[in-house]
């Protein structure tokens, strides 16, 4: 690593009583500052307990434990825990205390004056998009699932930790408010720039939340760590394409949009030129379909070869209307979307005020997963001649 | 009683270890919750004025009765109020009250150390004891204080508190293991030591289930100093014991009357502080 890592593990051991097999094995990682790290894996692989042996919840049986350089593996573990945030998929808000009174919980036990902590708490519930005059005063049976959990996290944020836990913390809700939810974490992760170790099952999750993916297996020994797309593209192992599941490529293709493609040129041809000019271009080429723009340069119609020869009336009303197109920043998920849902092999690209900016063909979109693989590839052939 | 519903559904559950199974224990905390609130629903509002009609017969009553030494004298010994009646009353009320005093001072403590994970090892045990105390015939107990303290207020409130023990030590215990564990969970997370996690999670939550168990203990300790006087302890026990005695009909009346318009108060008075020490936010 060449900057201090923030989070950094060292052959960190748990072993419970009385059991032989160690619940988490000489775990050694790193977690960059300002990353989202994401621990997923099987259930009972140690991910939760891995979590919870960084704020020492679960005091390790061995090994170290450094944060921002310093080693907290012996400080006082409540007061290493009012430096880090701490969300659990249950929440577990206080109900006797006012949603208030359980943000101020950490700025309280810090000793912070009533004034400033006040100010915090209605900061806090304007950072998670609750209104603090209707909030503030509340009780938590009072929230709904989705509200509860934004309180967590209000209420995680407390002391302004710098380093963040969170076990499963969007697990208990559904999923249309999960999904919004994770978006509106990521949107205040952009801003706060957190150190965050994120707890999941479930990979999808994993791939939408993490900046970077740790997969866990058996005694939480780690079996890859990357960027989601590198996990996507090159599975080490079988136990991680297992449980990638099917459809990493799909799930890959999130990752790069149509900018990052290098568009081919194709065939096109204004309104009001002639079919003669058109013909002459397709045989230059060598296609067979040409895109006709109108005078603003938005495309048209596609026409064909025939098209083009048999003269029968505007070449506006001739071929097939233009039924896909993308804007550039789409992703080549949503691409490949818009081609399967009309069945074709191409989607026409367009800028957001709807000018002709290329097309992409399904050989662009199957090269581009080649092209991840082949690259995944040499990253971790590069790692293994570096290790070897 | 509707503030037995904790109590007897807590028996199995203490025994258990803490965290076999969350939803089980989810439940005993709402049906004791919804045992608090029906007897603030139903009994709050109408209890007083039905006491009060209760004290005024007896009252009436007593103002019929022929207190003249010259017509009944032992009926009017036995009921005079002065030398009688109402120091017996402070008698029964100091006895209750002390007895209270010191379950709620062993029992909560007792209770809370019970239930830490180092020492739930034992607990079985110490509520076989705590057990043993209320299935004992209450005048074997009194007898055996008697005999290990001799007479007096002192033997009488001993063989109380350990009588009225087990309602407040098993409904701490119930409490507080029916205290939501991601609740503490949370609070150990963001940094809250073991004692500011009790002091501010754990037992304000238990609040309504220990209250529930401290108002048993009081009709308890109210409804057992009335058999004070076996071991020369005083209390209405006396009117009553006279009564039976002198095959007076009125004389065992009017004791055994006071004693229920009393036990009968301060139920109603235990239902006003769970109604109200109840945590806001916890309906």
């Amino acid at each position: 690593m060449l900057e201090q890592p923030m989070i950094h593990l060292e052959r960190v051991t748990k072993v419970y009583p009385g059991s032989s097999v160690p619940a988490v094995e000489e775990l050694t990682m790193d977690v960059a500052e300002g990353e989202i790290l994401v621990l997923v894996g099987p259930s009972g692989c140690g991910k939760s307990t891995t979590l919870r042996l960084i704020n020492r919840m679960i005091e390790p049986s061995g090994g170290h434990i450094y944060f921002d350089g310093e080693d907290v593996t012996d400080v006082n573990p409540d007061h290493l825990r009012r430096r880090i945030g701490y969300v659990i998929q249950q929440i577990g808000l206080f109900p006797h205390q006012t949603i208030g009174e359980n943000i101020a919980t950490v700025p309280k036990m810090l000793g912070w004056a009533k004034k400033e902590t006040a100010e915090r708490v209605d900061e806090l519930l304007d950072t998670v998009g609750l209104p603090p005059g209707e909030f503030r005063d509340r009780y938590p049976k009072e929230l709904s699932g989705g509200q509860a959990q934004r309180v967590g996290v209000a209420r995680a944020l407390g002391a302004d930790p710098a380093v963040m836990l969170m076990d499963e913390p969007f697990g208990a809700i559904d999923p249309i408010t999960r999904d919004r939810l994770q978006n509106e974490f990521l949107r205040l992760q952009g801003e706060l720039k957190k150190t965050i170790v994120f707890v999941t099952h479930d990979i999808d999750e994993a791939i939408k939340m993490g900046d970077r993916i740790a997969i866990l297996g058996e005694r939480s020994v780690i079996r890859q760590i990357d960027t989601p797309e590198r996990i996507l593209a090159y599975p080490v192992d079988e136990f991680v394409d297992d449980f990638i599941g099917s459809g990493s490529t799909l799930k890959g293709l999130n990752f790069e949009r149509v900018t990052d493609l290098e568009l081919t040129p194709y065939p096109t041809m204004r309104v009001g030129e002639s079919a003669e000019v058109g013909l002459r271009t397709l045989n230059e080429m060598r296609r067979e379909w040409i895109l006709l723009l109108d005078g603003e340069g938005r495309p048209m119609r596609w026409l064909r070869h025939s098209d083009l020869e048999r003269g029968d009336g505007e070449l506006s009303t001739r071929g097939q209307h233009i039924s896909n197109q993308v804007e550039p920043n789409a992703t080549l998920h949503d691409t490949l979307e818009e081609m399967l849902r009309t069945s074709s092999g191409t989607c026409t690209v367009v800028d957001n005020r709807g000018h002709y900016r290329g097309v992409v063909e399904i050989n662009d979109l199957t090269e581009v997963i080649r092209r991840l693989r082949a690259e995944a590839k040499q990253h971790y052939d590069e790692l293994d001649v570096a290790a070897s | 009683m509707s503030s037995w519903t904790p109590i007897s559904g807590g028996t199995t559950r203490v025994d258990r270890s803490r965290s076999t199974d969350d939803d089980e224990t989810d439940l005993a905390v709402s049906a004791s919750a919804a045992a608090v609130t029906r007897s603030w629903s139903v009994g709050l509002v109408a209890a007083p004025f039905a006491i009060l009609a209760l004290a005024s017969v007896l009252l009436l009553y007593y103002n019929s009765l022929p207190l003249d030494p010259e017509v009944n004298i032992s009926q009017a010994s036995a009921l005079d109020w002065s030398t009688k009646l109402w120091p017996q009353t402070v008698e029964h009320l100091t006895i209750a009250f002390w007895a209270t005093v010191l379950v709620v001072a062993i029992a909560v403590p007792l209770g809370v150390v019970l239930t830490r994970p180092a020492l739930r090892k034992i607990s079985p045990y110490v509520l076989t004891v705590a057990n043993s105390g209320q299935a004992l015939p209450a005048y074997g107990l009194l007898i055996l204080f008697l005999i290990l303290l001799g007479q007096g207020l002192n033997a009488v409130v001993w063989a109380l508190v350990l009588y009225a023990l087990l309602p407040v030590l098993r409904n701490t215990m119930v409490g507080l293991d029916g205290v939501d564990r991601s609740t503490i969970e949370a609070g150990r997370g963001m940094g809250m030591t073991r004692w500011q996690a009790l002091t501010r999670i754990e037992l304000p939550l238990s609040v309504p289930v220990i209250i529930a168990g401290v108002r048993t203990a009081t009709i308890i300790n109210i409804g057992m100093a009335a058999l004070a006087f076996v071991i020369g302890g005083g209390g209405l026990g006396i009117t009553i014991n006279s009564g039976l005695a002198l095959q007076q009909d009125s004389v065992l009346l009017v004791g055994a009357g006071m004693v229920a318009i009393i036990a009968l108060a301060f139920d109603w008075m235990g239902a006003v502080a769970e109604r109200f020490l109840r945590p806001r936010g916890l309906q």
